[in-house]
């Protein structure tokens, strides 16, 4: 499929329905005609079609109701090109239409207080009963779990292996009797995240991912696109939260020193060449050569993210900070918040999704094919792991 | 407009790539480069057989009427193995400041039979045009003055100097090479006393010394590459506490950054040739530079007490990789021209 045939299907599928009617009948719509990401296979929101035809889609529909990418960020992100690739035809069905509608939003339970870069060794126990599954443990970092309806869940099912092996993925029910979700108030002041109690919850094995004992596999896409996710989202040039600071610099001379200046250009170039080489790759990829560039996509964005928003806040000399509110957010809001919160929310951004230093690691070992750090725990049970 | 390689610039690259290894190792750059720096057999072969002096040149000049994104890979190339071979001051300079004359001369450019250059520093930049140079042309078309820095002259037949927007060849001035950090690409100063000049044609400066800047970046990219895949090597080789020095976080970490930045200035080399906007230069310029040093240093300092020996090639690249941050611009020079080309305008 090429761009011209796109582009009738798009205007075909105007033709039928009225954007300006009901906004979820419009959506519903828009996926059942493949036209929600293109890429996916026909009867799952796509047309099989190669993936940089999205951007012709997004510009023909852009004026067209949309779905809430902050919110659904972890659904589209992660959960979908999960369930994608390891989910069963009927789980495919049932999930992904609500799931890109934002009918049905979705979080992340991976995370625990003692496994986070280390997530191979979490606790959080999966015990087969029939035929459904009881699962107890603690879950940490869980970003939007207050307002989900659908968790992917990394759980030990076997502790008598070696930590990766004994792993299984499922899709938990946030509204399962037992499901717990307390906030956590960040540095920002406000409670994105949230600890998530599972005690007895009952899940149904209609509802595993891949495997029993393959969750580490399953667990490894969802944490490649997360990536992906994270960083790899196109811009243009001179765009996203460098444009925030370009345009405070604009708009205020009196503030402008020579220092700030040579930084602030420093900026500009590295945005532009993490701007081009994400650019090369999104090329790579549709010409079918898949590069390596994208294991540094996370790693750049976050460093970028830190020191242009670390900058903002110098350059504007401004001590004040817009509402330490204790609140529950419903998404990361970069552009709604003064500098002082993006300065600090920045902070995350080495951290949630595989912090720097683990993004390193793999680039360094699966990349350049340096050799691993010894690994004292690699064939040891996970219960005879010291904890 | 792509940021990828086509097959042709990858068949090229490997025809290339394959004469280098067969006549241009490191160590025999190394062998070579007190005496005589210049390996011209070598660029004798690279022109009259991979035909690289006449790419820019087009067909009906006798060149291979390519274009700048094939130049782009044979100089990653050459780069990566700090070739001694006038590519970048002949056929790349000083054929871009004769192409819109037309003059018989590209003909024997593109073949190799003779060699150019363009006599202005390589320390001047496109903001820069005339930087260390005095030379000046009388009523009857006489040259003098001085052009310090000059890449190239002592091996070049033909000098093509830029005097007020227009471009004379002159065969016979004083070139003097002095020791230079560059020992790959020395740098001499040219003297004219009265010499007799042929007016070839008009000649933007400016736009030249902006189209060699954004090749160079592949040539930097060249640079890093080699630095980063030997270092590579040599850190999974390397033996200390009984383990690969590669196996250190400490040292992964730094590999893995430096990988980065590798990738980020191969998009922004592929873009200052899909695009030869200034910014795109400029961006190329800024980047790559800063990489190519960048690279050679962290080469040095991981090869621990070999990297500061004569005796490894990697000193020769970290020569080039400095003084290729300094010519056609410095990296401050291309973002102070960004502050105006992208409206990041400075404090009053």
């Amino acid at each position: 499929m090429n761009e011209a045939e796109i582009k009738e299907r798009v205007a075909a599928f105007l033709g039928e329905h009225d954007p300006s009617g009901d906004r979820l009948e419009f959506l519903r719509a828009r996926f059942d005609a493949g036209l929600a990401w293109v890429w996916f296979p026909v009867g799952l929101g796509g047309l099989g079609a190669p993936r940089e035809l999205q951007q012709v889609v997004e510009r023909e529909l852009a004026d067209t109701p949309q779905i809430t990418g902050g919110k659904q960020g972890i659904g589209l992100g992660m959960a979908a090109p999960t369930i994608l690739a390891f989910g069963t035809e009927e789980q495919k069905r049932r999930f992904l239409r609500p799931l890109w509608t934002g009918e049905e939003i979705w979080c992340q339970l991976f995370s625990e207080p003692g496994a986070g870069s280390d997530l191979a060794t979490l606790a959080t126990r999966a015990v087969r009963d029939g035929d459904e599954w009881v699962v107890d443990g603690q879950k940490v970092w869980t970003s939007g779990a207050h307002h989900s309806r659908w968790a992917i869940l990394v759980t030990r099912t076997d502790p008598d292996v070696p930590k990766h092996r004994g792993l299984t993925y499922f899709v938990c029910d946030m509204q399962a009797p037992g499901v717990e979700v307390r906030p956590l108030r960040q540095i920002t002041g406000e409670a994105e995240f949230n600890e998530v109690f599972l005690t007895g919850v009952r899940l149904s094995d209609d509802l595993r991912l891949g495997e029993v004992g393959d969750g580490w596999r399953v667990a490894q896409t969802t944490l490649m696109n997360e990536r992906v996710a994270i960083g790899g989202a196109p811009t243009r040039r001179g765009g996203g939260v460098l444009a925030t600071v370009l345009s405070a610099w604009r708009e205020q001379p009196e503030l402008r020193t020579h220092d700030l200046h040579q930084r602030l250009l420093s900026l500009w170039v590295e945005a532009e060449v993490t701007r081009l080489s994400g650019a090369r790759l999104r090329e790579q990829l549709a010409a079918g050569q898949p590069g390596p560039e994208g294991s540094g996509m996370k790693l750049s964005f976050a460093r970028l993210n830190q020191a242009l928003t670390g900058l903002d806040v110098e350059l504007r000399r401004d001590l004040s900070y817009d509402d330490w509110t204790f609140r529950r957010s419903e998404d990361v809001d970069f552009y709604g918040r003064g500098p002082g919160y993006r300065y600090l929310r920045a902070k995350g951004n080495s951290i949630e999704g595989g912090t720097s230093e683990i993004l390193r690691n793999i680039i360094s070992e699966r990349v350049l094919g340096l050799p691993s750090e010894p690994r004292v725990d690699k064939d040891v049970p996970w219960k005879d792991l010291p904890r | 407009m792509t940021l990828l390689y086509s097959e042709v610039e990858e068949e090229l690259r490997s025809s290339v790539r394959g004469l280098l290894a067969d006549r241009c190792q490191p160590a025999a750059v190394l062998k070579r480069i007190e005496s005589e720096p210049y390996d011209l057999d070598l660029w004798k072969t690279l022109a009259g057989e991979i035909g690289v002096a006449g790419l820019l040149i087009p067909e009906e000049l006798g060149g291979a009427g390519a274009s700048a994104s094939e130049v782009a890979v044979v100089l990653e190339e050459l780069g990566r193995a700090v070739a001694p071979v006038p590519f970048l001051t002949s056929a790349v300079l000083a054929t871009q400041a004769l192409l819109p004359t037309r003059d018989a001369l590209l003909g024997e450019l593109a073949e190799g039979r003779r060699t150019a250059a363009l006599a202005v520093s390589f320390a001047a930049s496109p903001y820069a045009p005339a930087r260390g140079s005095s030379v000046r042309v009388d009523g009857g078309g006489r040259l003098s003055g001085t052009v310090t820095g000059v890449a190239g002259a002592e091996v070049a037949d033909v000098l093509l100097v830029p005097v007020d927007g227009d471009l004379y060849a002159v065969e016979g001035a004083s070139v003097e090479v002095a020791p230079s950090m560059d020992l790959t690409r020395p740098v001499a100063t040219v003297t004219f006393a009265n010499a007799q000049g042929r007016r070839v044609g008009a000649c933007d400066l400016a736009a030249v010394l902006r189209f060699g800047a954004g090749l160079l970046a592949s040539e930097q990219l060249g640079v890093a590459e080699w630095c980063l895949e030997t270092t590579l090597a040599y850190v999974k080789e390397r033996h200390q506490f009984a383990r690969p020095i590669g196996s250190f976080q400490s040292i992964k970490h730094r590999l893995a950054d430096l990988w980065l930045d590798v990738v980020r200035a191969r998009a922004a080399a592929r873009n200052a040739v899909a695009d030869s906007s200034s910014v795109s230069v400029a961006v190329a310029q800024a980047w790559n530079a800063g990489v190519a040093v960048h690279a050679a240093e962290e080469a040095v300092q991981l090869h621990g007490g070999i990297g500061m020996t004569w005796e490894h090639p990697v000193h020769l690249y970290l020569k080039r990789a400095k003084a290729t941050e300094i010519a056609l611009g410095t990296p401050g020079d291309h973002r102070e021209a960004l502050a105006s080309l992208v409206d990041v305008p400075g404090p009053a």
